[in-house]
């Protein structure tokens, strides 16, 4: 592997259906550096190159860019409307130039504590009934026959492969005032007048619910699915009833299929901008559609990117609880 | 035993009939004549009429191409990008900067859409001055920087499908065929990619049906002029209910129903093939 230049030439151009075009690429390359990948040629470095700098570059260098803009300051006549955190002076010196006050603005404004709060709520509680919703769900897929098993799976995930917007928007047919739930209850005689349910929180918790149950029962499936039959005999062997079974077998072992679950559905849905703004309140904003009217229509570029930077900040332990997670399950899979 | 069994029926099909309820009745008012969408016209329907307005609405209609475009070309990038990080996490070992890459890789699973977005247009903004002062020429917004800042949302998911496969087989067939001889960009070409031929296919429907989904950071990245389905549809929804929308959610619901079954039965039958090779090798081997 060591030189491939000392290869004839036809070698060189037959080796991988790659070949041809690498071979052109190095020979006008620049000489020092095709000799480098050439004995480096596993194509390792190269092949781990690619990706990395695309992560690198549109990934963790906007997040950069984020957490600078919120320091500078507002300037809603420039363009774009903000004076430079960083900036060489006439003489050479470069100043720095950092403002708190988009932050200290976020911390005390009412309007945004309130809607960081109610994110927070909206979320959890969407969070839970998934988990409600999901985990039976998931356990009853697991303990189907083989043969039913992927044609249940099929029909969980075919609804995530539809429209996201879409499935929100059939939500709105049916919560409306004169929307088909409540004619239906209506027709059925269990109310007189029709319920409200558009705009309020109920509608963003069966929106998330909703959009995201696939989510929860797909990570669910795969650890509940794994377990080891033999313990459950063992425990009614041993006069456990089926729900102390599951309470102290099935339960305790499927955490970190909750855990998982749980986060893919929590994580986005603080961060939700879509279901809310089609379903929600409008007297009480979540933090996402804060963000963007702060950005779109005050034209507050800092301030959008203060409410980014903060709400990374609070996601970040989960989301990394959620990696080690994903971690865990790829090193499970690969023995 | 019996009663658990019950349980669990009722559990499935009460959690079926929550996902598919609204998105029958969607179907169903689609064929409805009246314009008040949740009023059922019984003497004139069921009717094709909004299916007829739908396909000569420019708007939705040019929408639609735009976004065609750009997720056929996220979705081919991010297989590849998402193929190369995928088989460096699974196969290349230790690394320095793996832990890195590998949290670069996940975290655009789970990170709110607004963020991403947001941060991507303040990166093109910044690239544009760039641009300007450079070359005194700069990039417009529009279908480029939405189709990067796809690509790079959606790579990360195609990471994940062929990380998992590529786990899910050990390197002993790799190795073998590094040991006769073969190169590795031959090895990855004639072994590595018909393992994981499946895992990219379904990366790719995967990327292209997140692209096409996406409102949130395509409005933020979007120029004038290129105007996604989504967001057209997004800016219709928000108004009140459509029934043209409706029409054009059970034409995408069929389309994708039909591609979903149909790749799963060829999935299941790809999988067997290879199953039965596998057996056969061994018994001639």
């Amino acid at each position: 592997m060591a030189n491939s230049r000392a290869l004839p030439a036809h070698a060189r151009l037959r080796s991988g259906r790659l070949g041809p075009l690498w071979d052109l690429f190095f020979r006008f390359g620049p000489l020092g550096w095709s000799h480098y990948i050439r004995s480096h040629w596993a194509g390792q470095r190269l092949v781990i190159a690619i990706p990395f700098l695309w992560l690198l570059v549109f990934f963790v260098v906007p997040f950069l860019i984020v957490l600078n803009i919120s320091f500078a300051e507002w300037a809603p006549l420039s363009r774009p409307p903000y004076e430079p955190v960083l900036r060489w002076l006439e003489d050479g010196a470069l100043q720095v130039k950092l403002v708190f006050a988009s932050y200290t603005y976020l911390l005390h404004e009412p309007l945004y504590v309130s809607a960081w709060l109610y994110s927070i709520k909206v979320a959890a509680i969407s969070t839970l009934f998934c988990l409600l919703i999901g985990y039976p769900m998931a356990y009853a897929i697991a303990r189907s026959e083989p043969s039913v098993r992927n044609i249940y799976l099929m029909l969980i995930i075919l609804p995530f492969w539809t429209s996201f917007l879409l499935r929100v928007y059939a939500w709105i047919g049916l919560l409306k005032n004169d929307g088909v739930i409540n004619q239906f209850l209506m027709w059925l005689g269990v109310i007189d007048s029709p319920l409200t349910m558009m705009n309020t929180s109920f509608a963003v918790y069966i929106g998330i619910v909703y959009s995201y149950l696939p989510f929860m029962i797909l990570p669910l499936y795969s650890n509940l699915e794994k377990h080891d039959q033999t313990l459950l005999e063992a425990a009614s062997d041993l006069g456990a009833g089926p729900v102390r079974s599951f309470l102290r077998v099935t339960l305790p072992l499927s955490i970190p299929g909750i855990v998982a679950g749980s986060l893919l559905v929590f994580i986005p849905a603080v961060g939700e901008y879509v279901i809310p703004s089609l379903l929600g309140r409008t007297d009480q904003l979540m933090i996402a559609k804060l963000l963007a009217d702060e950005f779109f229509m005050n034209r507050d570029w800092p301030r959008a990117s203060a409410v980014a930077t903060v709400m990374l900040l609070l996601l970040i332990v989960p989301i990394m609880i959620f990696q080690h997670f994903q971690n865990k399950e790829l090193a499970a899979a690969k023995k | 035993m019996k009663s658990r069994r019950w349980f669990q029926k009722s559990a499935l099909l009460l959690g079926f009939a929550f996902l598919y309820i609204p998105i029958i009745m969607m179907i169903v008012y689609s064929f409805n004549n009246s314009r008040l969408v949740t009023v059922w016209d019984a003497a004139n329907s069921p009717t094709l009429a909004w299916y007829g307005k739908l396909f000569q609405n420019d708007q939705i209609m040019d929408a639609a191409w735009v976004s065609i475009q750009i997720a056929a070309m996220s979705a081919t990038a991010a297989v590849i990008l998402g193929t190369l990080a995928g088989l460096v996490l699974a196969r290349f070992g230790p690394f320095r900067g793996r832990s890195l890459l590998s949290g670069m890789s996940t975290a655009p699973l789970v990170m709110p859409e607004v963020i991403t977005g947001l941060s991507m247009l303040l990166l093109f903004v910044a690239l544009e001055q760039l641009f300007e002062h450079w070359f005194g020429w700069s990039f417009g917004r529009g279908m480029i920087t939405i189709t990067i800042a796809h690509i790079t949302f959606t790579m990360a998911y195609v990471t994940v499908v062929v990380q998992s496969r590529l786990a899910s087989f050990d390197d002993s067939m790799e190795e073998a065929a590094m040991d006769l001889g073969a190169k590795p960009a031959k090895v990855f070409m004639k072994i590595t990619v018909p393992l994981i031929l499946p895992a990219i296919l379904s990366g790719w429907l995967l990327a292209f049906t997140l692209s096409w989904d996406d409102v949130v950071i395509a409005q933020f990245n979007a120029g004038p002029g290129s105007n996604t389905l989504p967001m057209v549809i997004f800016s219709k929804v928000r108004l009140g209910v459509s029934p043209e929308v409706n029409a054009l959610a059970t034409i995408m619901v069929l389309i994708v129903g039909a591609g979903v079954v149909l790749s799963a039965l060829y999935m299941r039958r790809a999988e067997k093939r290879r199953k039965r090779e596998e057996q056969m090798a061994v018994a001639n081997g």
